[in-house]
């Protein structure tokens, strides 16, 4: 009997190591179910909100004079049509971009001063993780559609192309190195093929997003600056031509998705 | 200074699915900060929950809660439009309160 018992075992052993991706990633999808079900998110689009309405700068304005791109002072859907090309500042903008250079012109802020703390932490975050997951909350349901008629729109999609598929840095990775092939993971967490329109809508429409593993609203513009960290190149700079130009690439990937953030994750 | 809290109720057969969303620290005491010494214990210990102003739910609550926690509960008895008040208590005496009604 006790041989017998262990052979069982062993066998379940076997079963275990050769259980199929697909039923980890089933686990994975439903913890992300999990955890998105009211979601501390919602707690930063609160506070976002307020943040926009607030007075401050050397012209003691608030951002709700902001043209997103949906013309001053509408948010409504503003995110879901970002990024895009911005005649007043010439050049591709997402939406972080756009709402630092509100900062700049209605709050008169400089740009330094308000990018001193572009990425928080879980004890203090971010004053524009918590404008952007606002902003981002008020495209909840509506198509995603980055501009892709101006040239360059155009030019960021190509420029972020190129750069996804770029191998660079110490360990020649490129973007595509991780997210470039269908079942790939790091530790849990599914790699989406960023470079198709299934797995593009999924992670677009899901980010800003809280992750509940460090407390933390993340926004686009840390998750294109983090993954460049974890290839050990030079950190890229925030809001750069480089950084707006992969999200252009990723958001033109996801066009068409129904905007569902901000999301959460692991 | 506590940050902003969220709830919402939901009817569903015949108990209210209450569920609340809110801002917290959470620190159990057991970490340390940059300069080595452990950040102090600041958790929530004690929830409230009263339906149209009478106390329904009285729990307590540990530094085992994650940061930013969510809480649900099922209310039996109550009915559309009942007034719903969530409220915290931490270990500092702060404290936090916030209101819904079933939906």
């Amino acid at each position: 009997m006790r041989a017998s018992g262990k052979r069982t075992l062993l066998l379940a052993a076997f079963a275990f190591a050769a259980a199929p991706a697909a039923a980890q990633t089933s686990q994975f999808e439903q913890y992300q179910k999990m955890v998105g079900e009211d979601s501390p998110a919602e707690l930063f689009v609160l506070v976002g909100a307020d943040l926009w309405r607030k007075k401050q700068g050397p012209k003691n304005a608030s951002l709700e004079r902001c043209d997103l791109g949906k013309g001053p002072g509408v948010v409504k859907g503003a995110y879901a049509a970002l990024p895009r090309y911005f005649a007043d500042a010439n050049q591709v903008m997402d939406a972080e971009s756009r709402i630092l250079y509100c900062m700049e012109t209605l709050q008169g802020r400089s740009r330094k001063e308000a990018l001193k703390r572009p990425f928080g932490n879980a004890d203090k975050p971010s004053e524009m993780e918590y404008l952007d997951a606002f902003v981002a909350s008020q495209s909840d349901g509506f198509k995603m559609t980055p501009g892709m008629s101006h040239p360059q729109e155009k030019r960021a999609y190509e420029l972020g192309k190129a750069l996804f598929f770029a191998r660079t840095g110490l360990y020649d990775f490129s973007c595509a190195s991780c997210h470039g092939e269908p079942g790939k993971r790091i530790r849990m967490s599914d790699l989406p093929v960023l470079s198709e329109p299934g797995p593009a809508r999924a992670a677009m429409s899901t980010w800003p997003a809280y992750r509940v593993s460090n407390s933390q609203m993340k926004t686009m513009q840390w998750r294109v600056n983090n993954c460049y960290r974890q290839m050990r190149t030079p950190q890229p700079v925030w809001g750069s031509e480089v950084v707006n130009s992969m999200i252009m690439y990723l958001t033109v990937n996801a066009k068409g998705a129904v905007y569902a953030g901000p999301g959460t994750k692991r | 200074m506590a940050g902003p809290m969220k709830a919402r109720a939901r009817m569903q057969g015949n108990y209210a699915d209450v569920r609340v969303l809110m801002s917290h620290p959470m620190e159990t005491g057991q970490r340390k900060g940059r300069d080595g010494k452990p950040i102090p214990k600041h958790f929530i210990q004690n929830l409230a929950v009263k339906l149209n102003g009478k106390t329904v739910i009285e729990g307590e609550c540990s530094q085992a809660v994650s940061r930013n926690p969510v809480f649900s509960f099922r209310i039996g008895g109550a009915k559309p439009g009942d007034k719903i008040e969530i409220s915290w208590l931490d270990n500092k005496g702060e404290t936090n309160k916030t209101e819904t009604a079933v939906a």
